[in-house]
């Protein structure tokens, strides 16, 4: 059986005493994406940059189709695309000269005009990348990611500062690679973009990882698939509060009361029911099911880092 | 049957009387990359036509040199500051000391610069992850910039003769002071790229390359303990090691030596502080 595209178990890596992540473990197959969530400073990058070979780590191993990327990086990295976040492209240079300078890395590139079509990009080729737009020098990086014909790619935080028609795109290429077999490894802040795109999540926090499984996994948590905000022009008594704590988890932030729990007509009966008891009046009453947001919120928290 | 057939029969014969199962997984991809000759001269190829390219770059590697040639050349400056040269050696003395000033612009204050914002912007982080590696990306570098100081080499040789130049050149040694000199300022360049902020490189490199060329000892020699003190330092020997070859057509091997000590002692410090990720 072939080894897979990139297998990281119980790694751990310290900047001088701060550690950055202990523990983590992931993996990616063939033809699927894998993002890979957290919060600012999670950890994250730094599980990246050891899993491409930037950094060694101090503790676990990460495999690409079965090889060390420090020991075995020239092998590793022919097989590998790396997007980073703002590029790392030669300032100087115009976009095609960059990506072309790139290209003679690989002994069987893309050709540079096809994916620099397919990414819009030759629109602005004649301007120097220190000239570009965010949105136009991320579009050059995904396409710096591509242009070796990876069977892994890892992108970090490809749709940030994209307008509406590129995100548009680096979707539907992200799910041509699907289509075509790669590996995918997403790093983002969107987490609908993770939602609509994953096959498999993980959430890193606190150089740890917190929860991994499908997104569908995920949203179907232990304490209910549905979240019930009722916003009100006052505080609900305690009496109603431990009413409604019979429906599932609730939680208040300001006038906005949240209940995570299962509702059917019956239960959404008795909840109705027992705002009318109360005499509490709502100003809004909404039901959805829950959101790779809501699992992401539930379990980093609410408050600012 | 052909032999090769019957040897790939046999090949069949053993795979079939031992099962298949491979005790790990690797190698399990064929290797992507480029041939490593092809990644290093790819990058020496782009970033020699960067830095012939860059209008800073030029102007600080043979536009000044250049000048500073035709300053010293043509005008008693060398006799002012109390260098001892006549009328026959003070083309030889002002040559030697150009072609190590446009060695150390190039090698040491354009690098320096050039890779300190290539980090900044993540350039190197990104080549990093390509087949090219670390490795490549240091080699693709040192071939550049030799290609650059040959240039700088032929453009101020060439000047320096229509200047009337006629001094007994040892060859040799000029291209060996010339092979550590780069060796030595691309090491320290690069250090200091790599392990201080773009900014704090820019006005370093640049304070570092008019220091050199004043007090440095590699324009002209300076005489009693600061020159003594110079022939340790890698821009003193730089100067002292051009000026044995190309005034006096000899080695200066303690010149050679110094230079080679400082490169070891530049790689053992970059292999510890060189820092490829400058965010």
């Amino acid at each position: 059986m072939q080894a897979p595209p990139l297998e990281i178990s119980e790694l751990g890596y310290s900047y001088g005493r701060h550690e950055a992540i202990r523990d983590v473990s992931l993996s990616a197959r063939p033809g699927t994406v894998h993002a890979v969530l957290g919060p600012n400073g999670a950890g994250k990058s730094t599980t990246i940059a050891c899993a491409v070979g930037l950094l060694r780590p101090d503790r676990g191993t990460v495999r690409i189709f079965g090889a060390d990327p420090v020991s075995d990086h020239t092998c590793t990295a022919g097989v590998t695309g790396v997007m980073l976040q703002d590029g790392g492209l030669p300032m100087a240079s115009r976009p095609l000269q960059a990506l072309e300078h790139l290209a003679r890395m690989y002994r069987d590139p893309l050709p540079v005009g096809e994916i620099a079509e397919r990414l819009g990009i030759t629109g602005f080729s004649r301007r120097t990348i220190r000239r570009l737009s965010g949105g136009q020098r991320q579009r050059v990086g995904l396409a710096a990611a591509l242009i070796g014909r990876p069977r892994l790619v890892f992108l970090d935080e490809p749709t940030a500062g994209l307008d509406p028609q590129a995100s548009l795109v680096v979707r539907e290429v992200i799910g041509e690679l699907r289509a075509d077999g790669v590996a995918v490894v997403l790093t983002t802040h969107d987490i609908d973009d993770a939602q609509q795109l994953a096959d498999h999540v993980t959430i890193i926090d606190h150089g740890v990882v917190i929860a991994a499984g499908t997104p569908a996994g995920l949203m179907d948590a232990e304490e209910g698939s549905q979240t019930l905000c009722l916003r009100s022009c006052r505080t609900p008594s305690p009496e109603l509060l431990r009413r409604l704590a019979r429906f599932g988890a609730v939680s208040i932030s300001g006038e906005e009361t949240t209940i995570i729990g299962n509702f059917g007509p019956r239960e959404l009966a008795a909840v109705t029911a027992a705002l009318a008891e109360h005499d509490a009046s709502v100003l809004e009453f909404a039901l959805h099911g829950r959101t790779l947001n809501d699992v992401f919120l539930d379990l980093t928290g609410r408050e600012l880092r | 049957m052909t032999h090769r057939e019957d040897a790939a029969m046999t090949q069949r014969g053993e795979a079939a009387g031992a099962p298949a199962v491979r005790s790990h997984a690797a190698p399990a991809v064929r290797s992507q990359a480029a041939p490593a000759v092809r990644r290093v001269l790819a990058q020496a190829s782009f970033e020699a036509r960067a830095i012939l390219r860059n209008g800073e770059q030029l102007l600080l590697s043979l536009i000044l040199p250049v000048i500073v040639l035709f300053g010293l050349s043509l005008t008693g400056v060398l006799e002012a500051i109390g260098t001892p040269v006549d009328a026959d050696s003070r083309i030889a003395v002002a040559t030697a000391g150009v072609l190590g000033l446009a060695l150390a612009s190039t090698a040491f204050t354009g690098q320096a610069i050039a890779t300190g914002f290539d980090r900044r912007y993540g350039v190197l982080r990104q080549l990093a992850t390509t087949p090219l590696g670390t490795t490549g990306l240091l080699w693709g570098k040192l071939i550049a910039v030799v290609v650059v100081v040959a240039v700088q080499f032929a453009v101020i040789g060439t000047l320096a003769a229509l200047l009337g130049f006629a001094a007994p050149v040892a060859f040799g040694a000029l291209a060996a002071t010339a092979v550590l000199g780069t060796a030595v300022m691309l090491t320290w360049g690069l250090l200091m790229a790599g392990t201080l902020r773009a900014e704090a490189t820019l006005a370093l490199a640049n304070l570092v390359w008019v220091l050199m060329a004043s007090v440095g000892g590699i324009l002209f020699a300076h005489a009693g303990l600061w020159g003594a003190i110079l022939a340790w330092t890698p821009f003193g020997a730089l100067g002292n090691g051009m000026r044995a070859a190309v005034v006096a057509g000899s080695w200066d091997p303690f010149a050679l030596l110094v230079m080679a000590a400082w490169t070891v002692l530049g790689v053992l410090l970059a292999r510890r502080w060189f820092d490829f990720d400058g965010k």
